[in-house]
This record gives C-alpha cells, sequence and structure tokens, in this order.
C-alpha cells in the first residue's frame, strides 16, 4: 500500500475495521477448534466456553457494521478503500456465522454416546482442520491483502467438499448396520455438514478478500479462464 | 495511458488528438488525446494547476485571450480543425458555449442576458421570435418559473444559483452542440449546486457537456466518463463509475482516496 | 522563540495597546484638521468672492422722466421692426433728444455725465415696444464711468459731491443690473456685460467637447483592448500620459503654430480655441479612459466572448458601458480644466477686445477666464466689481457643467 490518507482519522478507521474483523476471526478459529475437541472429548465445559464465545462473535458483528457505516457516511470513501468497506462488511457477516456454526458443532457435543467404539468419529477430525486451516489461510489473505493466498483457500474447498461426502457414506453405512448409533450418527451428520458449510464461508471471504484487493470478482475470472 | 478509442463506439463530437497548451515557454497541457461524445457527461478531475481548465479553454478557444498561448495538436469540432487558419472564432463559440465558475451574468436584464447571444448571431428574424428562444432557453434552464414575470429585473439581481442557471440559459439560447462548464458549482451553495447537477443531467443528450470539478463526488454523481489529469498529461480516461471503485493508474487511485500530496 | 503564556501575551498586547490607539486619535485629529483647513480656505474663497461680486451685478443708474411726446421723434415705425433700430433711431436723433430730457430733469451737469452708450437701453426699450414712441416713460440709465466712482467715492471731490447730491435727490442710485448677463464687452464698466465671453466660453467648450471625447474615448478604447503590445505602444503610452503634464501654454503655442497656420483668418474664434484646449484635454481623457477601461472585470469579457460575441462587439456593448462612469469622471476633470485654462487662449489670440458675442464658431470671440484676466489689469475700478461678478459667473458655469456630467455618470452608474 502507497502513501497514507492526507486525512489521518481516515486511516485509523481503517486499520480500526481491520484489527475488528481480525479479532472475529480468531475467536472463530478457536471457537471451531475447541468445539470440535469437545466434540471428540466430550468436553462439555469446553463446549459452554465456545458457546460463550459466540456471543462475543455477535457483537464484534455490530461493531463493525456501525464502523463501516459510519466511515461511508463520513469520509466517502473511492476505489480500493470502498471495495474495503464493502468486503469487511461482509466478511464481518460471514464470520458471525461461521461462529454460529461452531456453536452448534459445540452443542452436538454432549449428544454423543459411546464415542470410544464410535468408528466415523475419528474421520470428522480431519475434515475440520481442512476448514479450520481454510479460516486461518483466508483471514491471514486478509490482513495481507494478499489474493494469491484467497485463491488458494478456495481451491481446497474442494478437499472439504471430499471429505464431506466420505463421511456422509461411511456414516449411512454406520447406521444401517448399527441402528443402536442413528441418534448419534445422526449428529455427526449434522456438525460435518455444519463443517462443510465453514469451509464454503471461508471461501466466500476468500472471494470477498480478492476482490477488494484487486477489484476484480473471481466468479468471472472462473467464467472467462473456464477453469 | 488507457486506449480510448476502444472504449466509445459512439461518434465523438470532439476529438482531440496530441494536444498540447503553451504560455510562452511553460508547457501547461502535454500530448492529451481524447474523444467528447454528445451521449456522456465528461469530467475532468485533477488537482490544482493539472491542466484541465487550461485545457478546457483549449476546446472553445479562449485561450487565444491570453497573451502567449499557443496550442499544437489537433481539435476537431465534428471533424474541422477548430485551430486551423480559417477558422472564425465567433462562430466556433456559438457551438462551443462555456459556463464560467464564478457566475457571470450580464449587467443587463434576464431577458437581454439570454436575447443578446441569439441577437449578435441573427438567429431570430422577429421579436416574437426572440422572445420564444428566450422563454425556451429560461424553461430548459429551469429558471423560466422563478423569472417570468421579471424578465426586465437585473440579471445582477438574482441569487448565486439563479445566476449561474442564467448564465446556462445564455449560453443555450445560441443553440450551441457543445456546453463547457469551468468548475461551475464552486461558488455556489448545496441546494444550488443540486439543482445545476440535475439541470446537468437533463442537458445531457440534447448538447456535449465537459465539467470541470474540484469535488470528485460531483463527477462521480454528474458524468458518465472521467479524466484524471495531472501535471498537464491525462493519466487515465475511463467510465465514471470504473474510475472511482476500481482504477488503473496508482496516481490516479491516490487522487481519488485522499493519499495524494 | 518560546510560546507566551495566556498572560504574558495579555500583558504584551495591554502595553502597546495605549501607544496603537493614540496613534489612531493623532491620525484622526490630523485628518479632521486638513479637512477643515481646506473647507475654510474654500469657504474664504467663496465669500470674499461673493461679497465682491454683489456689487459688480448693480450699477449706478439716473433715473429720470423721458418724453417723446409731442413726435420729438421723427420715424417711421416699420424701420423699428427692420435689422438695426438702433442705427434708425440714432438717425432720428434719439441721442440729442436724451441728452435733452436728461439735462431737463437731472441738471446740466449731472446730464454730461450719462454714460455715452446709455442711449442703446433707451433704442432697446422702444424697438421692444414701439408704443412708448409718443408717451412719456421712465428710464433709469447707466451714470458715467466717473459718476459712478464719485457714488462709490473715489475720484475728483466735484464728481463725489454731485453724485451725493444726486444721490439725495433720488435720482442717482445703484441698481440690479441684469443686462450685465446679456451685454458683452465694453470699455467702460458701467455698460459692459459677460455675455460675450459667457458665449464664447460656451462654444469653445462646445468644440473641446466634440473633439476630445470622441477621438479621446477611442484612442482609450483602441489603445486598451485592441492594440497590440510592443515597443511602439508602449512609447505612445509614455508619451499620452507625459502630454497630460505639459504645462498649457505650451499647446497655446502649438496652436498658434498649428491652427492658425492653417486658419489664420480665425484667429480669436472658439473653434480655434477649442481645438487648442481639446489637445490639452483629450490625454486625460485617454489616461481616465483607460484606467475605466482596464477596471472592467475579465469575467464579463469572458462571459460576452464566450457566447460568441466578436471583440468589437464586446468592447461596445459590455466594456464600454461599464467604463463610463470612470471615462466621465475623466472628461470632468479635463473639461474643468479645459474652462479655466487662459494661457494656451491668449497665446492664440483670443484676448482681443470683443464687443458683441461671437455669431457662431468663426466669429471672433473672447472667453470666460480670459475676460476676468483683462477686466483685472484695467485701471478704472469700477471694473474690480464686475471682474469678481464674472468669477462668480464662471464658477457657476463649472458648477453646471460639472453638475451635468455628474448626473450623467450616476445615471449609468446605477445600471452596474
Amino acid at each position: 500500500m502507497s502513501q497514507e490518507h492526507t486525512v489521518k482519522a481516515f486511516d485509523e478507521e481503517i486499520t480500526k475495521l481491520r484489527g475488528l474483523i481480525a479479532e472475529m476471526g480468531g475467536l472463530a478459529e478457536v471457537s471451531l477448534a475447541e468445539a470440535m475437541e469437545a466434540l471428540v472429548k466430550g468436553n462439555l465445559d469446553l463446549a459452554d466456553s465456545v458457546i460463550a464465545r459466540d456471543k462475543k462473535i455477535d457483537s464484534l458483528e455490530a461493531e463493525v457494521d456501525r464502523l463501516a457505516v459510519r466511515i461511508i457516511a463520513l469520509r466517502a470513501p473511492m476505489a480500493d478503500d470502498l471495495r474495503e468497506v464493502i468486503a469487511a462488511l461482509k466478511i464481518a457477516g460471514v464470520v458471525e456465522r461461521i461462529g454460529d456454526y461452531s456453536k452448534n458443532i459445540a452443542k452436538s457435543a454432549n449428544k454423543i454416546e459411546q464415542r470410544k467404539k464410535f468408528e466415523p468419529l475419528t474421520l470428522v477430525p480431519a475434515m475440520a482442520d481442512v476448514a479450520r486451516g481454510m479460516v486461518h489461510d483466508v483471514l491471514t489473505a486478509y490482513a495481507a491483502r494478499d489474493p494469491h493466498l484467497a485463491k488458494a483457500v478456495i481451491e481446497r474447498d474442494d478437499m472439504v467438499d471430499a471429505f464431506y461426502e466420505s463421511l456422509f457414506r461411511n456414516l449411512v453405512s454406520h447406521m444401517m448396520e448399527n441402528p443402536a448409533t442413528i441418534s448419534s450418527a445422526a449428529q455427526l451428520l449434522f456438525v460435518a455438514r455444519n463443517i462443510e458449510r465453514i469451509g464454503d464461508h471461508a471461501t466466500n471471504v476468500a472471494e470477498m478478500v480478492y476482490y477488494a484487493a484487486t477489484g476484480e470478482y473471481l466468479t468471472d475470472r472462473e467464467d472467462k479462464t473456464g477453469a | 495511458m488507457t486506449n480510448f478509442h476502444d472504449l466509445d463506439p459512439v461518434e465523438a463530437r470532439i476529438a482531440a488528438r496530441g494536444v498540447s497548451v503553451y504560455y510562452g515557454d511553460k508547457r501547461a497541457i502535454d500530448n492529451v488525446s481524447i474523444d467528447i461524445s454528445d451521449e456522456y457527461v465528461t469530467a475532468f478531475i485533477g488537482p490544482s494547476g493539472c491542466g484541465k481548465s487550461t485545457f478546457l479553454r483549449a476546446l472553445n478557444r479562449m485561450n487565444d485571450t491570453i497573451l502567449g498561448a499557443r496550442v499544437e495538436g489537433e481539435i476537431k469540432l465534428d471533424g474541422e480543425d477548430i485551430y486551423k487558419s480559417g477558422m472564425d472564432v465567433v462562430q466556433l463559440r456559438a457551438r462551443v458555449g462555456m459556463v464560467f465558475q464564478k457566475p457571470n451574468p450580464f449587467p443587463k436584464s434576464i431577458y437581454e442576458n439570454v436575447a443578446y447571444g441569439p441577437r449578435i448571431h441573427g438567429l431570430s428574424t422577429s421579436k416574437a421570435e426572440l422572445d420564444e428562444i428566450v422563454e425556451r432557453s429560461l424553461k430548459r434552464a429551469g429558471l423560466w418559473e422563478e423569472v417570468k414575470d421579471r424578465l426586465t429585473e437585473s440579471g445582477t439581481a438574482l441569487s448565486g444559483g439563479q445566476q449561474q442557471r442564467l448564465c446556462i440559459a445564455r449560453a443555450i439560447a445560441v443553440e450551441p452542440e457543445v456546453i463547457l462548464m469551468d468548475e461551475p458549482c464552486s461558488a455556489l451553495d448545496p441546494i444550488a449546486t443540486a439543482k445545476i447537477e440535475e439541470l446537468i443531467a437533463e442537458l445531457r443528450g440534447r448538447y456535449a457537456i465537459v465539467i470541470v470539478t474540484h469535488s470528485m463526488q460531483q463527477a462521480a454523481r454528474v458524468s458518465q466518463r472521467t479524466a484524471f489529469f495531472h501535471l498537464g498529461k491525462m493519466v487515465e480516461y475511463g467510465k465514471t463509475s470504473e474510475i472511482f471503485t476500481n482504477p488503473r493508474e496508482e496516481r490516479t487511485k491516490d487522487y481519488i482516496t485522499g493519499r495524494y500530496g | 522563540m518560546t510560546e507566551l503564556s495566556h498572560q504574558e501575551r495579555a500583558q504584551r498586547i495591554a502595553n502597546r495597546l495605549a501607544q496603537r490607539h493614540a496613534s489612531e486619535r493623532r491620525f484622526r485629529a490630523l485628518g479632521f484638521f486638513a479637512v477643515a483647513l481646506s473647507a475654510l480656505v474654500l469657504a474664504f474663497l467663496l465669500v470674499t468672492m461673493t461679497a465682491n461680486a454683489v456689487g459688480g451685478f448693480k450699477r449706478a443708474e439716473l433715473a429720470f422722466k423721458l418724453d417723446l411726446s409731442g413726435g420729438m421723434l421723427q420715424i417711421d415705425p416699420s424701420q423699428l421692426a427692420g435689422d438695426n433700430p438702433a442705427s434708425a433711431l440714432e438717425t432720428a436723433g434719439l441721442r440729442d433728444v436724451l441728452q435733452f430730457a436728461a439735462a431737463k430733469a437731472l441738471g446740466d451737469k449731472a446730464a454730461s455725465e450719462l454714460d455715452p452708450d446709455a442711449w442703446r437701453d433707451v433704442a432697446r426699450k422702444i424697438a421692444a415696444d414701439p408704443a412708448l414712441l409718443n408717451t412719456s416713460f421712465d428710464v433709469s440709465l447707466p451714470a458715467s464711468d466717473d459718476l459712478a466712482s464719485g457714488l462709490r467715492g473715489d475720484g475728483a471731490p466735484a464728481m463725489v459731491a454731485l453724485a451725493n447730491d444726486l444721490a439725495a435727490k433720488g435720482q442717482l442710485s445703484t441698481r440690479f443690473d441684469p443686462g450685465f448677463l446679456t451685454r458683452s464687452d465694453a470699455t467702460s464698466p458701467q455698460s459692459v456685460g459677460i455675455w460675450g465671453a459667457l458665449k464664447g466660453s460656451m462654444l469653445t467648450m462646445l468644440v473641446t467637447l466634440a473633439l476630445a471625447f470622441p477621438i479621446g474615448v477611442f484612442a482609450a478604447v483602441y489603445l486598451e483592448e485592441f492594440a497590440p503590445r510592443n515597443r511602439w505602444t508602449d512609447l505612445i503610452e509614455v508619451s499620452i500620459n507625459n502630454l497630460a503634464a505639459v504645462p498649457s501654454i505650451i499647446f497655446g503655442l502649438l496652436g498658434l503654430a498649428l491652427f492658425l497656420t492653417i486658419f489664420p483668418y480665425w484667429r480669436s474664434a472658439p473653434l480655434i480655441g477649442g481645438m487648442t484646449l481639446a489637445l490639452m484635454t483629450m490625454p486625460v481623457i485617454v489616461i481616465s479612459g483607460r484606467n475605466a477601461i482596464k477596471a472592467v472585470p475579465p469575467s464579463i469579457r469572458d462571459a460576452a466572448l464566450a457566447v460568441g460575441a466578436s471583440k468589437v462587439q464586446t468592447v461596445f456593448h459590455h466594456v464600454l458601458p461599464l467604463a463610463l462612469p470612470g471615462i466621465l469622471t475623466g472628461t470632468i476633470i479635463g473639461m474643468a480644466r479645459a474652462l479655466g485654462e487662459t494661457a494656451p487662449l491668449l497665446m492664440i489670440g483670443m484676448k482681443a477686445f470683443v464687443a458683441t458675442a461671437p455669431a457662431g464658431f468663426t466669429s471672433p470671440s473672447s472667453v470666460l477666464p480670459v475676460q476676468i484676466f483683462l477686466w483685472s489689469d484695467e485701471i478704472n475700478r469700477g471694473f474690480v466689481e464686475r471682474t469678481s461678478a464674472a468669477i462668480i459667473v464662471l464658477l457657476m458655469f463649472l458648477l453646471v457643467m460639472n453638475g451635468t456630467a455628474i448626473y450623467l455618470r450616476n445615471r449609468f452608474e446605477n445600471r452596474w
């Protein structure tokens, strides 16, 4: 990025906006990690802390909204400043939903029974790791305004989708073989779905990071190159 | 530099190629090429002293009034070079009108202000025709309702915004092809400014309009094509929406985001 | 420099304050006194002039009854309607009749002290009203210069005694003399008038204005708007500026050398005088004209040019009307100076004794300042008061001329 704005307060506000997004993202990442651990280990205290953290994430989103609207009204941002503010608004909304999904996963923690014998349960953390990696990288890409890293994150979504497919088949066959575990398996299905949604949302954030940095939409480019 | 030929397939009303303007030895405009069309309002933006007003004034040869001013390159109005030796400046200025930064109505009656141009160019053959031209021009400038009962009052007795609209009516009265506006709203309050901007939107299509402005918000509101000038060069030209959301040149971006200087 | 605290700053300002206010008061007092002094001097001038002039509008007159009944004057009434009734009446013997009547009413001594031109007044009266021919009517005729001086208390003791005697009898008194404004120059202060000089001044001023104003204004317009900026125009500008400062007598020499060589038979004519004064006035008009044109804001010019007006149209439709107040101011100054100039007109010979008002622009004439100068040189004390009266007439003329110009200027100023 070149020079600073002639009006210093503008720079300060943009920095604050980015800081809020970074904070939200960090919390969402931690929530996802803890929710998975709570799920796998059955740690209900951890699950409660995830649920409590979600409130913080929600309040941060409201703060981002207010600050973004203020910047648009008072600073009349143009070009990359404008794209940055719009992106921040959308990213905040998406990260808030990622937080919600983590909360849902945490809520499922106490509904899984007989963990040690539940085989498919071991697959889920691997899928969650990929999703968590995507969230982490996309927030790094946001902080660095790096469109290439953002693009790389988008490509990883296929992996998450593949995981979801295989987990789905696995759980269905498990349910058919062990009807007694249907309720736990169903819960796991929901968890897998949530993680898959988190992957999709991370992709959305990556698209917005790309737009903010380059001014172009990734979906358009994909059409043009036929990729 | 953007290749503007591809940008606009529409026919250009004014085509400038390789235009340089000198004041004595000092070069104020350096090799600028641009097309101005009827369909779009074109805005010239840029920091103080970048030459946008100088270039604007070259389009109707108002620079001729300044000692030592010299223009190189070609500026064509409907295919005719306006700087060629046979060109009658008086006739040119009836085809390319100008509205100035500070409203400057003649110290005559409102009627006389608008009627002066048509009268000296012989555009009307009777008083009734002249009355019609005056009424039409004032209506198009959005001033008729406010002044129709006091056409004999002095033009300088109007408010700033009304005076500027009177100047626009005066420019319109000679039925120009192009209207050049040099920061027309900088001396006006926000409401008067909004009225003039609305007027520009209405006039678009009938006249090719070029507006020089210091306010980027105004350029963004009012124009469809924007040219960014910097130190006498035209740095970037393109669709207004693109210039302000995703400019190609670093200098343009720095200027419009307030990182300039 | 370290920054001052609020108290230090306030203290420093307070210290200087008294000094500044005092210096302001001093300046205002000075200004007031300067104005007061000027006003006093002006008032003194006007009061002295007027006091002296009052006497100038009056003259010593002998009053008696003129009896023409009984056919004392044999004249054909048709001759009175002709070209020269005075001459006809003279031939009919008016002068002797008058002398006779005066001697009868006032005594021989007084009758011989009638002004030699007194009969002309009677002639005029009769020509205006031929019915008086066979009647007896009152006349009030100018006394001779000696008798007038005697009434004032100057001159030979015998004359003074006679004057007092006649005054006591009510036959000799100073009366208001409106004829002063209608008669022309004469040798005696009693029958002298200012009309000749006044008309001469009017005609001269007309010629001056008719020549200097258009030439001056057009020259100013050309130099300011159309002339290219090069060494030649710079030279012209410097020359015109210097011309305005040239002593007026030089213009007289120029007029003598130039105009009178071409038109020698028009010496003393308002035409020549006007042309000479026009030469003198033109630079002033050009300078003030140029300044007035320069003062018209370029925005008006731009507006006119942008709408497609040619240079000439811009100048004549827009710039000149706005510059007119300034041009008129310059014209007032120039014309006022021209009105009062004596030296150049003396040089070209407008100092001849001219007994009748000029008939036209090419008749020999005098002008007010020259007339004043000539009268002030006369030995006869009777001319002193007449001179003051003439000065008052000159001032009145100046007032009217300036008043008209100022009125015109204000009328144009309102539109701007």
